[in-house]
């Protein structure tokens, strides 16, 4: 059944309750649920404009949803710490390591302890040699490496990944999946996009399908890649073209 | 060439270290420097807030200030003298016809270029940072010092043009300064007073130094975005 969590029974990390977004009359995101349990990967798939984008970035709290509330339970603990990897990564004017010191005081350890875990989180990304560097004329693998590790400094306890390997080549592909693996070993939740249904496969434990600003499917990997429930993820999964099941008018998803 | 020639005499002026010449472009990079710290340290913060927050009437303060660009230093100059005159409201400083008015003055002169080009650097910035700072917990205060720090190079220039504004503005510190000789001439209304004198070598002694001070600016300037198109985009 749709929106409903596979690992029932469990806490919730994070929950979407009836979450909607509208923008200049359009709904993008329509009436949406989602509860993701503490662990594992969810890999969020669908055609262009599905909303997936927007999903993430109202789920991290980038966007304000403009129905619904979106409900952190994380440990007691108010708001569950999350890091965000985008598909281009924002790197600032400033060293490698300045990077990731900058985060680490934004999250507010003491300056005393930064450099220290900073080098940490570059040695575990492969990154130490190149600390001194600037950021901004790494390569793009090395970048999106950055941002990895920038987000593992802080320590989160949800990691979201908006195509992060979208822009990038096999080999740096290759160290984005290790990467989201070393995330999901050490126990981080795991949420991200991908238009690369090889890699969907690769990296989920669960899948949210979505399509035309809905979530249609959230169901165990296994299941959703051999049964899709949907006549559209059927659809997408055989690579052709997913047609908007609801009015065109209102859905961004038709116009690719 | 004979010994006469203005220019060579000019050059003998600046060769010998003559101490007139020399008191003269001291208190003009003294009022100029100053001028521009000044507005430094208003513009840059004030620049970044105005491009960060929205409030109302901010489409109003930034046409402002882009218009204040463009203000005539003798317009300036008319506005400093008219507050700081015994009969204006700060008349009671006596700081009419002395460096700090011309401070003042060029302050207000360089002010504006400084805060609108940091306003328009900082806007295109957080566009580009906005989301991966909001992810990192960063709201758009704790943005500014952030922004102003990786805004630093096209900053500099900014600084950089309003010293050149500073520097080579003759009437707003003629009209608040008033010219005196050793206390408030500075090297634009020497070279305006000493051309009309006729004392040709001093007025071109101080040109060249003018000159070569727009040049090193310039320079600078350029050799900063060269910096930051090889290290930062």
């Amino acid at each position: 059944m749709s929106g409903l969590p596979p690992m029932a029974g469990q806490h919730p990390l994070l929950e979407l309750r009836d979450v909607s977004f509208v923008r200049s009359g359009r709904v993008l995101l329509d009436r949406s649920n989602l509860a993701l349990a503490p662990q594992g990967r969810t890999v969020v798939i669908g055609p262009n404009g599905a909303g997936k984008s927007l999903l993430m970035r109202l789920a991290h709290g980038l966007l304000e949803p403009s129905t619904g509330a979106i409900v952190c339970r994380c440990n007691g603990s108010a708001a569950p710490r999350q890091a965000m990897v985008f598909q281009r990564p924002v790197l600032l004017r400033r060293s490698t390591i300045a990077n990731v010191t900058h985060a680490l005081a934004l999250s507010g350890v003491p300056r005393r302890l930064r450099r220290g875990q900073a080098e940490r989180a570059l040695a575990r990304f492969g990154l130490a040699d190149l600390a001194q560097r600037p950021a901004r004329i790494l390569s793009g693998g090395e970048q999106q490496r950055l941002a990895l590790a920038r987000a593992w400094a802080l320590e989160p306890e949800i990691l979201f990944l908006d195509e992060p390997s979208s822009a990038l080549d096999p080999a740096a592909t290759k160290a984005v999946e290790d990467a989201v693996n070393v995330f999901h070993d050490k126990g981080t939740r795991i949420v991200m996009t991908t238009h690369d249904l090889g890699q969907a496969r690769r990296l989920a434990d669960e899948v949210v399908f979505m399509c035309g600003g809905r979530i249609l499917e959230h169901s165990p990997a296994s299941s959703f890649f051999d049964a899709p429930a949907t006549g559209a993820a059927a659809t997408f999964l055989r690579g052709e073209l997913v047609l908007d099941p609801h009015e065109p008018a209102t859905l961004p998803a038709t116009r690719r | 060439m004979n010994s006469h020639d203005p220019f060579t005499l000019a050059l003998s002026l600046i060769l010998s270290g003559d101490p007139g010449l020399f008191g003269i472009i001291g208190l003009s990079l003294q009022v100029s420097l100053s001028a521009v710290l000044v507005a430094s340290l208003i513009g840059l913060p004030l620049g970044a807030a105005i491009a960060l927050f929205r409030f109302p009437g901010r489409g109003v303060a930034i046409t402002l200030l882009n218009a204040l660009m463009g203000l005539p230093p003798v317009v300036a100059g008319l506005l400093v003298y008219l507050s700081l005159s015994r009969a204006g409201p700060l008349g009671q400083f006596g700081l009419l016809f002395t460096p700090t008015a011309m401070v003042i003055a060029q302050t207000l002169l360089v002010l504006p270029i400084i805060a609108a080009l940091t306003r328009q650097a900082i806007e295109d910035l957080w566009e580009e940072y906005r989301e991966q700072l909001q992810s990192m917990g960063s709201g758009r205060a704790r943005a500014i010092p952030t922004l102003l720090w990786d805004a630093r190079i096209t900053l500099t220039t900014a600084v950089l043009a309003g010293f050149g504004r500073a520097s080579a503005e003759v009437g707003a510190v003629l009209i608040v300064g008033g010219n005196i000789e050793g206390v408030t001439r500075v090297m634009t209304t020497a070279i305006a007073l000493e051309t009309s004198k006729g004392d040709l070598p001093l007025a071109l002694a101080l040109g060249l130094v003018l000159l070569a001070l727009v040049a090193a600016v310039n320079a600078t300037a350029y050799l900063l975005g060269q910096a930051s198109r090889r290290h930062m985009q």
